[in-house]
């Protein structure tokens, strides 16, 4: 894949950010940023890719295992708060 | 197994669940199911790598992989509400650390100046290490010192970072790529340590955006298009919300890393006097009332007050038949939203709390505003001082209610520096103590 198509995905996903972003309600900011966290552990994938590229017991192995580690960190903590956060919200005909 | 075109679809479908995932954040209905989209593109784009990557490695990614699991689940559990600020800056900069890794071990691996990657490794590590300063910030570990050479030293070492890096680029050596890790995590840290504690939503929303652009970077280098758009989105988000609060707040992104706050004293207010009140007088005007609307600040989440008004409030709606309302400033609190998530927590329901353009009619008609550990926010001079650095600032127009209570512990400037004239207001009346335990008094004698 060229430059320029990852170039035109990354721009218009930028976009894409811009718009759903500002639908999201004022009250549910805290969450959005902890999903966004969640979902920014996505970098987990490079992690894997890595770490199936390296040699046993190099250092590069070892960067990539625990860049696994952070990276799950950030997705398993990211929206097990979102999720405990979320669940807060309720109206008075929810209870 | 899949081939190339496979996994690149998987890839996508991940990509949309993340989009419809934050979508769903539009409303407090589909919220939950939005987290839970969120959650399923995570493990389809996770189990799809493990599936279709010759690893050689297994057992060191499967003990990473539930290590992390294990921990992150344990940490999310435990964490109160109201240390959720905390919580957010260190996995936010956990997340940069992820990318500054993933960056690193490639260059390594190819033994070369990769230009994707070195990009990922920088904003990765400023994002790191500025998140870990606004972390131990908001722990309160780190208090705001005077630092005052923090300013000059971001500048040397924006310099210094952009010099490493075309040193990088040209001789290639790893020497220059090791130094730039440190210049850069350098920099994350001068530029996050003089940040005063209002301004810290604005921090995080900006290294919130950092670290969704470092996975973005690594997206490029590894030629992964989920990382790409993944990416995109979050620092999109981040870079939204960052506009949003310095728009409330009135300063702009440079200001709030490089311009010290002036304590001024806007107006003179010497000669003006205060007038105090009783938990009793505000209990009684509350139950006469018929409007009470509660604007709650950084005050009320530093003393945990939120129990103590959603009782207040409940006793008035049910014993008084008082209608209640909470009033919520972008900027109210150290994160985008807190204010929202404590009243929740607390058991207000979502349709009572309301953003400030909801809510400013309203106060005309309130009998009651109960002004509760905030200042800025509620402070006149924002629209009628056009000398006032707080001036164009949307602010709650508490003044316009028929009686107003301050609780609050002095009388002091606030966060900005500017004295506010609403606390000596004809309609005014200053509550002086604790927010939680003036409230717990009130409700006492209700």
């Amino acid at each position: 894949m060229s430059l320029l198509f990852l170039l035109t995905v990354f721009i218009l996903s930028c976009f894409i950010g811009y718009f759903v972003v500002q639908g999201v309600t004022p009250a549910l900011h805290s969450p959005l940023m902890s999903v966004s966290n969640a979902i920014s552990g996505i970098v987990i994938v490079g992690a894997l890719t890595t770490a199936a590229l390296s040699d046993p017991f190099s250092i590069v192995e070892a960067l990539s295992l625990f860049a696994v580690f952070f990276a799950g960190l950030n997705i398993f903590g990211g929206f097990v708060v979102s999720n405990r956060m979320l669940k807060l919200f309720k109206k008075k005909d929810e209870k | 197994m899949i081939g190339a075109e496979g996994l690149y679809l998987v890839y996508l479908v991940a990509a949309i669940c993340f989009i419809l995932a934050i979508r769903g954040l539009a409303k407090p209905q589909t919220a939950r199911a939005g987290n839970n989209l969120g959650m399923f593109g995570m493990g389809l784009a996770v189990l799809v790598t493990l599936l279709v990557l010759p690893t050689r490695n297994d057992l060191g990614i499967l003990s990473a992989g539930f290590l992390s699991a294990f921990i992150g689940i344990f940490l999310a559990n435990k964490v109160k509400m109201t240390s959720l600020p905390q919580m957010i800056a260190f996995l936010n900069g956990i997340g940069g650390l992820s990318s500054v890794l993933v960056g690193f071990a490639q260059i390594l691996n190819e033994k070369v100046y990769l230009f994707d990657a070195v990009l990922a490794i920088v904003i990765g590590s400023v994002a790191f290490s500025g998140s870990m300063i606004a972390f131990l910030k908001l722990q309160g570990k780190l208090k705001r010192g005077r630092f005052y050479l923090s300013n000059l030293f971001s500048v040397v070492l924006l310099f210094l970072t952009v010099f490493v890096w075309i040193e990088f680029a040209f001789n290639g050596r790893m020497l220059d790529g090791y130094l730039l890790i440190w210049v850069s995590l350098a920099l994350g840290v001068s530029l996050t340590l003089p940040v005063g504690g209002a301004d810290m939503p604005i921090v995080i929303s900006v290294l919130n955006a950092f670290s969704g652009f470092a996975a973005s970077a690594i997206g490029f280098s590894i030629v992964n298009v989920a990382l790409i758009m993944t990416g995109a989105l979050v620092g999109a988000s981040g870079t939204i919300l960052a506009l949003i609060m310095t728009k409330a707040m009135n300063r702009s992104i440079v200001e709030v890393f490089f311009k010290k706050i002036k304590i001024s004293e806007g107006v003179d207010l010497q000669d003006k006097t205060a007038r105090v009140s009783s938990v009793q007088d505000a209990a009684f005007l509350m139950e006469n009332a018929n409007k009470v609307i509660i604007v709650p600040g950084y005050g009320m989440a530093a003393s945990g007050a939120q129990h103590a008004l959603q009782n207040m409030a409940k006793i008035l709606e049910e014993k008084y038949h008082v209608e209640v309302k909470f009033a919520i400033h972008p900027v109210a609190g150290r994160m985008p939203g807190h204010m929202n998530v404590l009243l929740a927590e607390a058991k207000v329901e979502y349709d009572k709390v309301f953003a400030l353009e909801e809510i400013n009619p309203d106060f005309e008609t309130a009998d009651v505003a109960y002004v509760i550990g905030a200042n800025d926010i509620t402070n006149p001079l924002a629209k009628t001082d056009a000398s006032s650095p707080l001036y164009g600032m949307p602010i709650l127009e508490v003044f316009k209610a028929k009686t107003v209570f301050v609780v609050k512990r002095s009388l002091g400037a606030g966060y900005s520096g500017v004295q506010n004239p609403l606390f000596f207001a004809e309609n005014t009346l200053m509550l002086y103590g604790d927010a939680k335990k003036v409230t717990e008094e009130i409700v006492a004698d209700l």
